[in-house]
């Protein structure tokens, strides 16, 4: 008779000192030499199509030609000019499929100019400098704006709105402002507590109030700031995740990819982590990848991906799922949960049925196979959190907020952006571009009228 | 296989490659080894007359103009002649040119403009058995303060003068090395061959400042706090130097007078250059400096090799072969019309060619069609200046076509002419032959 099985979850896998080594920067900065060689790569393109390829269209060839130029603090400034968390963007963006995918580099050595790592070479540069603040707030304009949600979208919104001499009100459910840079993207890529250094750096341009641990939980609240303020922002994120849906899904040891991230960000010590020596991490994109490749540098022995499509259709991209790879993390596709097995109310191993595609249609093939586990991931998107939302009378669309190509949603003076709005892949690129929108709409509206229309 | 060795106004060396005179050839150490490495040649550092020897400085006397990778563009110095004894240096020429009998020594001689002082030195000189003296009218730095170097050079009178006094008391072949700063090469050249000289050998350095600190704003590089003038060489000189070359070679008062190039020579392609704008051998110091002594091998095996895929029996069969081509302005045929044309197999989509153009040309290449990015010549616009040509960073990308006789030139709907025209026969010159 075999062994009862004992799921094997538990913290400290490693010692000590490995952990500092594995969840280190996982794109080292490049060195003021390394920069410099790099720089010179860029060949100062006419109408670059890098920065058409940048949703808030940095100027990467003006910044990286004043990198070779010897004036880092320069080309920083028109990094942030254009998007005021160009530090956080250069670490987690996905170039390869947005500014170094269009470099011309590409077609001549294969090779694209290292835009990210030289916008956070420049960016780095700034923020150690002994003046990093290199905007200043124009004199108050007695106008108020409430922004809900301190990620990406509402700290670009924020800040784009202090800069204009507007009083903002910035209001976030968690303990800490920065959103996904601080609780959802892997460690490796914003090592350091960047992400806390860029919301400091972001919140002295001054004007700007955090309110942390404020969840908008009511459709009153929502009034209520209507009232008091002259306009809303809402960058409110997905507060949500899918459920796989089916049986065994609580068992013990079935845990939120995002939670699991989320605490491994908050975590003061990596090796009070608890994680299982088999992981099995159930989606397709960039937090099935985060997730997979940090439960194997926490010590997992073995960690495998499994999606329900082929690899062309994972939403992370093809570098994350190199990256995956070489870091030990096995992917597999077709393979859709059925059943989470289980024994003593702990997950032991997951049924997945074979899938393949009838012309759009995913269907089973019919085949089964069962992956043993300690430990199941579940990755598989995050939604828009539409109760309150829906209460407040916000339209959706596609399950999420709708909102105009300004961000101007179907309420008046309430915009919208970043994630929880509909259009978009997600990145933090795109939620800074939507919050950089919404805060020009909002100045525009707000020079335009002496005083806050009666409702 | 073609032959290498030189003969230089009677001077013969295993190859046409030679150190000029300056650091690496200041010593039997450094010269020894350079005859190791295969140099056919050595021009011994500048001597000086007997007594005290010139104070060099002994801080910076280098500063380099580099490019991004730091591979050197330009180099420069303040070091002056040598700073060792002349009796050390004449027994060291001397055992030096025993033990290498087959290699070119030549000795850089700069004494005052007095007649004793080459009088005394030059039978000095030439006891040790040396193949050739070169006359240093061209160190811009130091010495020409002192009414030596370049302040002869400049002044085609006393290169006569001095050159004569040099015929008169050695029988050595004599070499008048020319400085680059003065305001037309043929002049001093031609002086130089008035005296009597067996050659010229150039460029000397050219005067420069290398720098300014930002920091400090001093100039750089600088010694204690204040800096001077250096002597400018390197490959950025090269075109300088072929340029002066190519003058002296093509004017018919110094036709015939053999010319050592010199000027930034760091390869077999370098070296090429000179030879084919007429060049009988070359000088090299800059590359040297910066690679050491091994470096001739790949210029030796270079040169070889060329003269081979091309037929051509001896470095004698390729000097001057390039130097009918060069000519006037007024005798360029105006008749003649290019077109740029982009390659579109190798077009990066940079726009580097459509900018250039654009903002400081002529308007001549497109930045989309049909709403998408795509660079073409618009042949209505263009004069075929190879501007595109030149800023496009993928070789063979832009090219030039020259238009056939008969082909209508869009630009100006005319047909091209098969027939050529200059600026001394053209209707628009006033003062055209005939007129």
């Amino acid at each position: 008779m075999s062994e009862p099985h004992r799921a094997d979850i538990r913290p400290g896998r490693l010692a000590p000192q490995t952990y500092a080594a594995h969840f280190a920067d996982h794109v080292a900065p490049l060195t003021g030499a390394q920069a410099l060689l790099e720089a010179n790569r860029c060949l100062y393109c006419f109408d670059a199509p890098c920065m058409q390829a940048c949703p808030t269209h940095i100027d990467v060839p003006s910044f990286i030609r004043r990198i070779a130029e010897g004036n880092a603090r320069g080309a920083a400034e028109s990094i942030l000019e254009s998007n005021p968390l160009g530090g956080s963007c250069a670490r987690d963006c996905p170039t390869e499929v947005l500014c170094e995918q269009v470099c011309v580099r590409n077609t001549q050595q294969g090779q694209p100019v290292a835009i990210g790592r030289l916008q956070r070479f420049a960016v780095d540069a700034l923020m150690a400098s002994a003046e990093p603040h290199i905007f200043t707030r124009a004199p108050a304009s007695g106008r108020r704006v409430a922004v809900i949600g301190a990620g990406p979208a509402g700290l670009a919104c924020a800040h784009a709105l202090a800069r204009e001499g507007h009083e903002v009100a910035l209001f976030d459910a968690k303990p800490k402002a920065g959103g996904l840079n601080e609780y959802g993207v892997a460690a490796y890529k914003v090592a350091g507590g960047f992400a806390q250094r860029e919301v400091e750096w972001l919140l002295a341009i001054g004007g700007i109030t955090l309110h942390s641990g404020w969840r908008l939980a009511s459709a009153a609240q929502l009034e209520a700031l209507r009232r008091e303020y002259d306009a809303v922002f809402l960058g409110v994120g997905l507060g949500s995740t899918h459920l796989l849906g089916v049986p065994g899904e609580a068992l013990e040891g079935v845990v939120d990819a995002v939670q699991f991230i989320g605490a491994l960000r908050q975590a003061q010590d990596l090796g009070t982590l608890p994680v299982g020596r088999r992981v099995l991490v159930i989606g397709g994109g960039m937090t099935a990848i985060d997730a997979g490749v940090q439960s194997k540098l926490l010590g997992a022995d073995s960690v495998t991906i499994a999606y329900r499509r082929g690899p062309q259709h994972m939403r992370a991209s093809r570098h994350e799922q190199e990256l995956a790879l070489t870091q030990g993390v096995g992917i597999l596709h077709w393979l859709a949960p059925v059943e989470v097995l289980g024994e003593g109310g702990s997950a032991r191993a997951v049924r997945f049925a074979r899938q393949r595609l009838e012309g759009e249609r995913l269907v089973p093939t019919g085949e089964e196979i069962v992956l043993e586990t300690d430990m199941v991931l579940k990755a598989i998107g995050q939604r828009l959190d539409e109760r309150v939302l829906a209460e407040c009378g916000l339209a959706l669309r596609e399950g999420r907020i709708a909102a105009d190509a300004s961000g101007r949603t179907s309420i008046a003076n309430v915009w919208a952006g970043g994630d929880c709005i509909a259009g978009g892949q997600d990145l933090t690129v795109e939620a800074v571009a939507d919050g950089l929108r919404a805060a020009r709409a909002i100045g525009r509206q707000l020079r335009g009228e002496r005083r806050r229309p009666e409702q | 296989m073609a032959r290498l060795d030189s003969d230089f106004c009677g001077i013969r060396s295993p190859n046409p490659f030679w150190l000029a005179s300056a650091p690496p050839t200041d010593k039997a150490y450094n010269v020894e080894r350079a005859f190791e490495a295969g140099w056919g040649g050595v021009v011994w550092k500048t001597l000086a007359e007997a007594g005290p020897p010139v104070v060099n400085v002994s801080g910076p006397r280098y500063g380099a103009l580099l490019a991004v990778d730091r591979s050197l563009i330009g180099f420069n110095n303040i070091e002056l002649i040598t700073d060792r004894e002349l009796e050390s240096n004449l027994a060291e020429i001397a055992a030096v040119k025993r033990r290498w009998p087959d290699r070119a020594v030549l000795v850089s001689v700069m004494v005052p403009c007095r007649e004793e002082s080459w009088k005394a030195i030059l039978p000095r000189v030439e006891d040790t058995g040396c193949d050739g003296i070169e006359l240093n009218f061209g160190c811009p730095h130091g010495m020409s303060e002192r009414g030596m170097g370049s302040a002869v050079g400049q002044v085609p009178e006393y290169i006569q003068m001095v050159t004569g006094w040099c015929k008169r008391y050695t029988r050595l072949p004599v070499i008048v090395k020319l400085t680059p700063n003065v305001t037309d090469i043929r002049f001093p050249a031609r002086a130089a061959k008035a005296g009597g000289a067996d050659a010229v050998s150039l460029i000397n350095t050219v005067n420069s400042i290398m720098g300014v600190d930002p920091d400090t704003l001093r100039m750089s590089p600088d010694v204690g706090g204040k800096g001077t003038h250096g002597g400018y060489c390197g490959p950025a000189v090269r075109p300088i130097a072929l340029h002066m070359v190519a003058e002296i070679a093509r004017d018919p008062e110094t036709a015939g007078l053999p010319i050592c190039g010199i000027g930034g020579i760091g390869s077999w392609r370098d070296a090429l250059e000179f030879i084919a704008l007429g060049a009988g051998s070359v000088q090299v110091c800059t590359a040297a400096m910066v690679f050491g002594f091994k470096i001739v091998q790949e210029m030796v095996s270079g040169l070889a090799a060329y003269l081979d895929a091309k037929g051509l029996a001896s470095v004698e069969a390729l000097r001057g072969r390039a130097l009918a081509s060069v000519t006037e302005w007024r005798y360029l045929d105006l008749n003649r019309i290019s077109k740029a044309v982009i390659h579109q197999d190798l077009c990066i989509q940079c726009g580097r060619c459509h900018i250039a153009c654009e903002d400081t040309a002529h308007q001549a290449i497109t930045a989309q069609r049909d709403g998408r990015r795509y660079f073409e010549v618009k042949e209505e616009e263009c004069v075929g200046c190879n501007l595109c040509v030149n800023v496009c960073p993928v070789p063979g990308c832009i090219t030039l076509r020259e238009l056939a006789p008969g082909e209508i030139d869009r630009r100006t709907g005319q047909a091209v002419s098969g027939t050529a025209l200059d600026w001394t026969q053209h209707p628009n010159n006033p003062l055209r032959s005939g007129a």
